[in-house]
Order: structure tokens, then C-alpha cells, then sequence
């Protein structure tokens, strides 16, 4: 409970946080769409007309009150120039943001149930034949995928998968009407970037979670009653890594979120993340919180998550004395 | 113990040798050690700290810890080398026709998995028996055992039973497949006296019960005593001796054997003082909301030593924070010296920082590993008497002087010395800020019998010279007899007692320090098989 009122309180910060920092930015949206040459008395019109005159503070309270009562309000962007003609056109964040929000789960949804399992096993063998060739090369090859950064990643897999040989498309456009099967060929790529720059993290945090507790005294107790390799990994060992675990693939989900700002561009994949990079270019103060706001409980969620399975997973904690 | 064993060979180890890999550099461990065990027999292996015998005990499983190797000699248990068969092979053997039982009961469970399922784990590899009649006859254990509740027990997870019955559990484990052959390693070194008694006569009873064989390692010749048929003796990966254990203690034939139990010959002559160095009246103290000290009143006498003694969680550590002012109490006053001290260490006066010391039971954590000796005892001298470059260094030397150590170990680190010499340097550091009042808190526990006189007889001397007053606390009774004037019994945070060590080490006792005193071990044989025929008629 405790757990659950401070990431309200992060989430709320968070969003304090993301308000203020547009209000230091140079210029604002009327001056951005009006352009250069606008007279003072239109940029002050429109400011009017999008409440930007009101103080700050003023403004983050009406938006705040608004959220929670569900009601993102309106993209600047979308909105109608024309007097009068009230909002016909104008498009609510909700409905602009909604559709992009499942192409970008759907993208890190995919690449989290590749990369989970995969980075899991390999840990796990990894730890299971310590120092061999195996655990070496998988070690060593982790290393170099979580220190590329992912558009480099991305255009590797562009240049091998794409280029030299065509098997994959480069640009991920997908629409309400695109079968799952079309889904996932068009995804592949940023699919692939994705498992590839968080997998090494996890893989490497699972293994070095289990040598840690093979060190243990009841590590050496289950070998010497009798336990086979595999018994001492996978019942004695891992049990005791779940915690550790799960807290590494809470931070490497929200990385992937994060990750998919930059990929989805790369791929020009209609996400979450392209919408956000396009707002905060246009001064477009309503989408943004709302992305910043998502992705910032996406993370305090998955932290969630990722402590309630380590109670779960230690008796200690789940039966106390 | 039945005399009349059989004389059919079980194990027979031949001239071990075993290295170890530490410091960049191969060790010999052990170096050519035989052992031979019969069938229902108990070897006692007795030794102090890196004599080998831990090594020897699992070398007679076939198995080496991470990090060392056989280098040569034959392990025949049942006519098969267990030295040549390979991992997989021992694996058959481990747990079921061999089992092991730890020191550290605690640290042994899996804290992930429920007591009946690790205590069947091994019996349930070999598939003969299904698990429901595994469970039954675990639980038969547990009563044989005399654990609490043994029917529900198993279902527990470790966190959740006490460390005397961890280590009944684990025996339980290591007699569930039936083997011929058990190794206990150090099984109640990490127990309270009272609760030592308990475990050792349940597995005296179950080894008996099932004519199992057992090698039992211990550092506590009295222990040893009670449990084993035969005694050998290690040092430096060498036998001393071996002998049936009452020849052994009879008439012990090595220089070394004898000096092992030599600690418990140290006798003080107790006096007492009516001026008072420091006095604490009807203390109540907690650790967040559990209340751990209730109404505690003790008196120190000037220049002598009062030994707290008393079981893990009996509140003695915690009145030693309390005097310190690590841990301001809730109720209740300090009067040191005749004036009064207030709870809280922030509101001490230097002075009264400086008069009392404090040495704890790990020196390994108790001192800066990056310091060198110089550092070490240096810092007190300049922080408190404000003495700095050669008149500093002249009083260091003259500290480690009194330590019996000398001027080589000013550019040493803490790990570049012996257990014994690291402790020595605790004690200098506490000399150095010239305290009228010196709190050991169980400063011999972790140490050898040898080592632990040497530091005794220091402390010894050292009250002698300084006139300085000690408060010694501690679990063992002969360290008591050994250094102090009076002696604090304390129980569950409240003093049971408090007077002149012959007061309280004779009769009449409450019934607490009877149950304390009666649990020491003693070097008699018998003594333990006598005990329980006391106490159970």
C-alpha cells in the first residue's frame, strides 16, 4: 500500500516536472505555428484561444483536474484556425494517442515475451557452465549488444536484414486494417533492436544472480546431498534469484518503452514514441504530458510489479514468523 | 555408547593429501592424513581452526570444496575409491549412502522451500520409497528428535524455527535415506550451551538408534567427549594422536592434546571492590517496538572484571550498547564514576567517550582493513590525548609493547595478521585512548582455545598494570571462571543474578543458572548420559 502511494507521488512529480521544464523552453506553440513574421496581436489571440495567457501554475491545475477525470484535453496541432467553428476538427489526445499506444505495446509487447525467455535461458545456462567457451562468448557478446546504442543496432539489422538480403521491410507502416500475421513481418526489425539491446542486460543480471547464490552454504549442502547440476540451478538457485531477476526486467521493459522513442523513428513505426518526438518539436504541450505521463506510470507499474514479485517469491517476506 | 561394535570396516582413508588454491598460491590443506571407521562407530576429529579437519570431513565424501584438489591418496568407502569415481558417480553416493550435516543450520536451508521437502529430498532421488511414506517416517524422525510439533513442523520454512531445531532438522535430513555413514561438521558450534545439550543428545540417541557410523568435527574436546568412540587429533593437516576417547582424555600422550583444554585450568582469585566504577539502574531498552532489556540493574566494581553471561538473545550485547550509548535507553540511569551519563552518545563529553572503550567479538570487522597498525592505534592516541608525530609514535610502540607485539607490525594491515594478533591490536586501540572502563563484548568467542588463553592472560595483566576495569560478556562458562571477580547471569533481558563468581558458580542456583552451569559440557564421558538420567529423573 505504502509501495502504491509513492509511485502516486512519483507519477505526479513526474508530471511537475515535465510542465515545468516547457515552460523554460524557448517560444511556445503560437509563436512555433504562427511563425516568425506573426504580429504580436495574433500570437497573443491564439495564446488566448489555447489558454496559454493564464500563469503556469493555473494551468497545471486545470489540466491536473482534468486527467483525472479521464479528459486529456486537445492536441494544439489538430485544432480548427477559424473562429467559431468550435472544435470540429480539433483532436482530442485521448483518440490520437490510444491507437499509437497499442502499435507501441504491441512492438514491446513482442519484443519483451522474445526477450524475456531467450535472456532467462541463456542466463541460466550461462550460470550453469560458468567459464566455459559457452558462457564465455554469451558474456562477451552481451556486452557489445547492450553497449551499441539501438539506432546503431537498428540499422545493422537494416543493413543485413533489409539491404544485403531483402527479407524483412524497412519501414514498419502498419494500420487498423493490417493482419497480425502482416503485423509481425512489418515489426520484425524494431522487434529484433529491441530483444537485442535489452536482452544482453537481463541475460548477464540472471546469470551473475544465480553465481552469487551459488556461493551460499545451502548451495554446497544440496550438492552434498546428492543434487545434480541442474537440480542445484534450477530448485536450489533460482527460487532464491526471482527478486534480483525481476527487478532487472522491470527496468530493461521500461528501457525497451523508452528504447522504442528512438526505434520507432528509425523504422517510422506510428508508436507512442514518434508521437511524443513530433509534439515536443511542435510545442505541443498537451500530447506530451500525456505520453510523459504514460510512460512514467508504465515504469512505476512495472517497479511495482517487480517488488510484488519478490515478496512473493521469498518466503520470508510472504510468512513472516 | 555400546562397546561391542563390529569390527567390519566402513571407511578407510589413506594417506590424504588435499591443496588449496588462496593468495595466488596452492597451500597443502592436508598433508598424508589416515583414517580408518568401522561400521556404528563415532570418530571424533578434533583440531583448531585450519587443522584441517572441516577438509578431512568432506574429503571423506570425496569431495573438495571450490577451489581445492586431491592431490593424492585412496578413499575406500564400502571397497569403492570414491577419490577415482567422477562427479556423477559421488552423486549417488552424496546424500544417501553419505550425508552431511553443516555447522550453520541457518545458512544450510534453502530459505526457498519448506522443511519436509528438503529433509526428503535426498531419500526421495533414490526412488524406493514414495513420498507419502517418506513424509511418515520424517516425521517419526522429528519426534525421535524430540522437535516441537513434529507432525506440522515440515511445513515451516526455515526462517521460521529457532537454530537448535534447524539443527535437529537437518540430522532428521541426514538420517532420512538411511546412510552407513554421516559427517557432522561443527553441528552445535553456533548454539547456546542449553541448547547444545538438547541437540547433541538427539543425535547421540538417532546414530545409536539406526547403528550408523559418524565422523563428528569439532573444535570443543569436551563436546567430542560425549559423542565419539575414538578421538583423533589434527594440526597443520598432520595427526597428533588418536586414541579410544577415554584413554584419549585420561592420559592424553602429546605436548599439543594437552594444551588444548589448557584454558579451562585458568582460575583467578576473585575480589571485590565497594567503589563502584559504574552503575546501571533499572534500565528498560528496545529496538524499535520490541522490548529487549526490562529493569536490568548492575554494578561494576573499580579495577575488577564482571563477566555477563547469558544465552544469544538473553539482552547481554544490548546493555553493552546501552553503557556505550549506542542504544539510548528507555527508563533508567548510567552512573559512571559517580556522575551521571546521558543516553545519548551525541551528548557525552569527549571525556566521558574516552573513559569508556569498547572490543568486539570479530576483529576481522571490527578494524579498517585499508589502515595499517600505526593507523590504527595512532588514531585514538591523537584524537583523545592529542599527542602527534614522535611522541605518537613512541606511545604506539609502547602499546604494541604491552600487547607483546612489537615495532615490525606498525606498516602491516589487518590482513597480514593472525586472528589472535588482530585481537591484540583491538585491545591496543582501546588502551590507547587510556580508558578507566573496557567492555568486551565476546572477544575470545571467535578465537582458538590457545590464542583465546594468550588473550585472557593479556587482559589479565594488563588490569594488573592499568588498574582498568572490564565488563567481559560472553556464552562460555570456562572463559567466566577464567577472568572474572563477579558474574552477571542474565535471561529473556532481565538479570537472573548477580555476585561474587564463587557465589554463583555454587549451589544453591536459581533454576536458570543451574540449567546454564549444568549444560557446559564437561570433559567426562559420561558427563552427558549422566545429565540427561539427572534431569529426566
Amino acid at each position: 500500500m505504502l509501495r502504491l502511494s509513492l509511485g502516486l507521488v512519483t507519477v505526479f512529480a513526474f508530471s511537475v516536472i515535465i510542465f515545468s521544464t516547457f515552460s523554460f523552453l524557448p517560444g511556445d506553440f503560437a509563436t512555433e505555428i504562427l511563425g516568425q513574421s506573426a504580429t504580436k496581436s495574433a500570437v497573443k489571440a491564439l495564446r488566448a484561444e489555447l489558454g496559454l495567457d493564464k500563469p503556469p501554475v493555473t494551468r497545471y491545475f486545470d489540466w491536473l483536474g482534468n486527467v483525472f477525470q479521464g479528459d486529456f484535453g486537445s492536441s494544439f496541432s489538430g485544432r480548427s484556425k477559424v473562429q467559431g467553428d468550435q472544435g470540429d476538427r480539433s483532436r482530442e489526445v485521448v483518440g490520437l494517442i490510444v491507437p499509437r499506444l497499442k502499435n507501441t505495446l504491441f512492438l514491446t509487447g513482442v519484443a519483451a515475451m522474445l526477450a524475456i525467455p531467450l535472456s532467462l535461458i541463456l542466463g541460466i545456462s550461462a550460470a550453469l557452465y560458468r567459464n566455459s567457451y559457452y558462457d564465455r562468448s554469451a558474456t562477451g557478446v552481451s556486452l557489445v549488444t547492450v553497449s551499441s546504442p539501438e539506432f546503431f543496432t537498428a540499422y545493422i539489422f537494416i543493413l543485413l536484414l533489409a539491404t544485403l538480403f531483402p527479407v524483412f521491410p524497412t519501414i514498419s507502416n502498419v494500420d487498423e486494417a493490417s493482419t497480425l500475421a502482416e503485423r509481425f513481418y512489418r515489426t520484425a526489425l524494431p522487434v529484433f533492436t529491441l530483444t537485442l539491446i535489452t536482452m544482453g542486460h537481463m541475460m548477464r543480471m540472471t546469470r551473475s544472480a544465480i553465481i552469487n547464490i551459488l556461493s551460499s552454504e545451502y548451495i554446497e549442502m544440496a550438492k552434498l546431498s546428492g543434487a545434480s547440476r541442474y537440480e542445484v540451478i534450477v530448485k536450489h538457485a533460482l527460487p532464491n534469484a526471482w527478486a534480483p531477476i525481476s527487478q532487472v526486467i522491470a527496468i530493461n521493459l521500461a528501457y525497451m518503452l523508452i528504447g522504442s522513442v528512438v526505434v520507432e523513428y528509425v523504422f517510422n513505426y506510428q508508436g507512442i514514441g514518434r508521437l511524443m518526438v513530433g509534439s515536443v518539436y511542435n510545442r505541443d504541450l498537451p500530447v506530451v504530458q500525456a505520453c510523459a505521463l504514460i510512460f512514467a506510470s508504465t515504469y512505476v507499474i512495472l517497479n511495482l510489479i517487480a517488488d510484488l514479485i519478490g515478496i512473493i517469491s521469498n518466503p520470508r517476506l510472504l510468512y513472516p514468523k | 555408547m555400546t562397546l561391542n561394535k563390529s569390527k567390519e570396516l566402513l571407511l578407510e582413508m589413506k594417506n590424504i593429501h588435499i591443496d588449496g588454491f588462496s593468495d595466488e598460491r596452492w597451500h597443502k590443506i592436508l598433508k598424508g592424513v589416515d583414517l580408518t571407521l568401522h561400521r556404528g562407530e563415532i570418530l571424533g576429529l578434533i583440531g583448531e581452526s585450519g587443522a584441517g579437519k572441516s577438509t578431512m570431513g568432506k574429503a571423506a565424501m570425496g569431495y573438495t570444496q571450490p577451489g581445492c584438489k586431491i592431490i593424492k591418496g585412496e578413499i575406500n568407502f564400502n571397497g569403492i575409491d570414491l577419490a577415482k569415481l567422477t562427479e556423477f558417480e559421488k552423486r549417488k553416493i552424496w546424500g544417501t549412502k553419505i550425508s552431511y550435516v553443516a555447522q550453520s543450520a541457518a545458512a544450510s536451508f534453502n530459505p526457498a522451500h519448506r522443511l519436509m521437502d528438503q529433509t526428503i529430498s535426498a531419500a526421495n532421488r533414490l526412488k524406493i520409497n514414495p513420498t507419502d511414506v517418506l513424509k511418515k517416517d520424517a516425521v517419526q524422525l522429528y519426534e525421535s528428535l524430540q522437535l516441537p510439533d513434529a507432525e506440522n513442523i515440515g511445513d515451516r520454512y526455515p526462517h521460521q524455527v529457532s537454530g537448535g531445531q534447524l539443527q535437529r532438522i537437518m540430522t532428521a535430513m541426514a538420517m532420512s535415506p538411511r546412510p552407513e555413514l554421516i559427517i557432522f561438521d561443527e553441528p552445535t558450534t553456533a548454539l547456546d550451551v542449553t541448547t547444545q545439550v538438547e541437540v547433541l543428545s538427539a543425535m547421540r540417541s538417532i546414530v545409536d538408534k539406526f547403528n550408523t557410523a559418524a565422523i563428528y568435527i569439532t573444535h570443543d574436546l569436551a563436546v567430542v567427549a560425549q559423542m565419539a568412540d575414538r578421538i583423533k587429533v589434527l594440526r597443520y593437516g598432520e595427526e597428533v594422536e588418536e586414541a579410544e576417547t577415554r584413554d584419549m582424555l585420561s592420559n592424553p600422550k602429546e605436548e599439543y592434546t594437552k594444551s588444548l583444554w589448557s584454558v579451562r585450568s585458568l582460575i583467578k582469585p576473585e575480589e571485590t571492590n565497594e567503589d563502584y566504577m559504574l552503575s546501571i539502574k533499572n534500565i528498560d531498552a528496545a529496538y524499535g517496538s520490541s522490548k529487549v532489556l526490562h529493569n536490568v540493574s548492575i554494578d561494576i566494581p573499580k579495577g575488577k572484571t564482571v563477566a555477563i553471561v547469558g544465552e544469544s538473545g538473553s539482552g547481554k550485547s544490548t546493555t553493552a550498547r546501552v553503557i556505550t550509548g549506542l542504544l539510548p535507553q528507555l527508563k533508567g540511569e548510567i552512573i559512571f564514576d559517580g556522575k551521571k551519563l546521558s543516553p545519548k552518545l551525541e551528548q557525552r563529553s569527549k571525556e566521558e567517550l574516552r573513559r569508556i572503550q569498547i572490543i568486539f567479538q570479530m576483529p576481522d570487522t571490527a578494524m579498517n582493513p585499508r589502515q595499517t597498525v600505526d593507523e590504527i592505534i595512532g588514531r585514538p592516541i591523537e584524537f583523545y590525548q592529542g599527542i602527534k608525530g614522535k611522541e605518537r609514535e613512541a606511545k604506539v610502540i609502547e602499546l604494541l609493547k604491552m600487547i607483546e607485539l612489537d615495532e615490525t607490525f606498525l606498516d602491516r594491515l589487518p590482513s597480514e595478521l593472525s586472528g589472535g594478533q588482530k585481537q591484540r591490536i583491538c585491545i591496543a586501540r582501546a588502551l590507547a585512548a587510556n580508558p578507566d572502563l573496557i567492555i568486551c563484548d565476546e572477544v575470545t568467542s571467535a578465537l582458538d582455545q590457545i590464542v583465546q588463553e594468550g588473550i585472557l592472560k593479556l587482559l589479565q595483566k594488563l588490569q594488573k598494570e592499568l588498574g582498568v576495569t572490564y565488563i567481559f560478556i560472553t556464552h562460555d562458562i570456562a572463559t567466566v571462571k577464567a577472568i572474572s571477580d563477579e558474574i552477571v547471569v542474565m535471561y529473556q533481558g532481565e538479570v537472573v543474578e548477580q555476585g561474587l563468581k564463587s557465589k554463583i558458580l555454587n549451589p544453591p542456583y536459581p533454576d536458570y543458572t543451574e540449567l546454564l552451569l549444568s549444560s557446559v559440557p564437561e570433559m567426562d564421558p559420561d558427563w552427558l548420559t549422566n545429565l540427561l538420567n539427572k534431569r529426566s529423573s
